[in-house]
């Protein structure tokens, strides 16, 4: 187990305060790796694909566990774990049927929402809800503090736009106007413990005679990023659902995305997945209330 | 890295690197073996421990997040008295063969417990699904922790 002695050297720090874990961060040099919950990063290191030179343990910074219930949005700190947002009210539904889906127990006592968005994979189960919901991410380096748009959050694979000197204090998520509906589903091997064939979130506002006015369709593990369907959505804005409607998106959608076959999938499948979540989320729109 | 940790009930202080995982703590450190290594990755649950109550994978804590925690192992369940209601209903039920997926289970299932006094065959499902058995394909499990819920609400 040559890992184990190798790791038995990184330096780990454990700031107090927000201001000297920025500080940390902002070193030229012996940059560290953060440690949140480890779920991600403990895994890395066991697997031998990360030796960091050193290690920033931020799990004593209070502040960035506190999940507020504002009048216009949700703020929810990098630090809340999937387990309290799934028991704290008032959080949108779908970020909690999201969490719930993370890994088990164990892992939902642990992971963050934070660490989630900062690992960045292309099946991060929360991602496609904080697309759809139009959230916004607050960061921070020793210069201060700023949002980031999650639409504009990843430049690539696992790459943030954030500096190398930031890091994230916490989630907004805006409340949504009267009446909109969100969807989740991931689809995967199994029920629990499962990286994702296809994750997707859809969020829409429908007048009353059933015509789409707002919609945003998310999808998580067919891309290097999570993404949504501009074209679909464009398709959908101002029709009226129908049958036919439906079927046309289902189609289009399949046509919008371009997966890749890997050990858990293929691109064929995850293409029909794709659209038939699509067709789903729009079919409960038109049969709803 | 100076810690100091409870685990049943006792405390320690300890000296370790920051990054050792608990699970090695547990069984290297503190000779508690009753927690086992299944993958190592969080994904089997043979490691689960009670982390300040809650139900964790020992493999992924790492020492430096340990300071000032309350650990309960399976070793912890047991006391003078004997085997605790939990364990008594595995036995009674037939909830365990090879046993390897049982310090795990038992621990997983006394968090459900502590938190949720009638839990559903669904909800105890749920509960217990980051916890792998290759034996018993879990319908033992589920009836043994619904058993062992249904006699402390007879208490």
């Amino acid at each position: 187990m040559n890992g184990m002695l190798l790791l038995d050297k990184v330096p780990v720090e454990r700031p107090a305060l927000l201001q000297e874990a920025l500080s940390a961060l902002a070193r030229v040099s012996n940059k560290p790796t953060i440690l949140a919950g480890g779920t991600d990063l403990m895994v890395s290191m066991e697997r031998g694909l990360l030796v960091p030179q050193g290690i920033l343990d931020i799990s004593r910074l209070d502040e960035l566990r506190k999940i507020e219930n504002l009048p216009d949005r949700v703020v929810v700190g990098a630090l809340a774990t999937y387990a309290e947002i799934i028991s704290h009210p008032g959080m949108p539904e779908v970020l909690v049927t999201a969490a719930r889906t993370i890994g088990a127990t164990q892992i939902q006592n642990r992971g963050t929402l934070g660490g989630n968005i900062a690992n960045g994979s292309p099946a991060g189960d929360t991602l496609p809800v904080l697309l759809a919901l139009d959230a916004q991410i607050e960061v921070a380096s020793v210069r201060g503090a700023r949002m980031i748009p999650f639409k504009n959050f990843y430049t690539g694979y696992r790459t943030t736009s954030m500096a190398d000197n930031e890091m994230i204090l916490d989630i907004q998520i805006p409340v949504l106007p009267d009446g909109t509906k969100t969807w989740f589903r991931k689809v995967g091997a199994r029920q629990a413990q499962t990286i994702s064939k296809v994750v997707f979130c859809g969020r829409a506002l429908l007048t009353p005679d059933k015509t789409v006015s707002d919609i945003r369709l998310a999808v998580g593990s067919v891309a290097p990023t999570v993404v949504h369907l501009p074209k679909t959505e464009a398709f959908l804005r101002n029709q009226p659902l129908s049958e036919k409607v439906i079927a046309e998106a289902n189609r289009k959608a399949r046509k919008e995305v371009t997966p890749i076959d890997d050990v858990r999938s293929t691109a064929d499948y995850r293409r029909m997945v794709v659209g038939n979540l699509v067709g789903r989320f729009l079919t409960n729109l038109q049969q709803g209330d | 890295m100076k810690i100091q940790i409870t685990v049943n009930g006792t405390p320690r202080e300890l000296d370790l690197p920051g990054l050792r995982r608990l699970l090695d703590v547990l069984r290297e450190d503190l000779g508690l073996t009753g927690t086992k290594e299944g993958c190592g990755e969080g994904e089997c649950g043979a490691c689960t421990v009670l982390l300040n109550g809650k139900a964790v994978n020992a493999c992924l804590v790492p020492v430096c997040q340990l300071d000032g925690a309350f650990i309960t192992t399976v070793e912890g369940l047991t006391s003078e008295e004997g085997l605790d209601q939990l364990q008594e209903a595995f036995v009674r039920e037939g909830g365990i063969q090879c046993g390897i997926c049982t310090p795990g289970i038992l621990l997983t299932a006394k968090e459900l417990l502590d938190t949720n006094k009638e839990p559903t065959p669904e909800e105890i499902r749920r509960h217990l699904a980051g916890n792998l058995c290759r034996c018993t394909g879990y319908s033992k499990i589920v009836a043994s922790v619904a058993a062992a819920a249904a006699r402390r609400r007879a208490r």
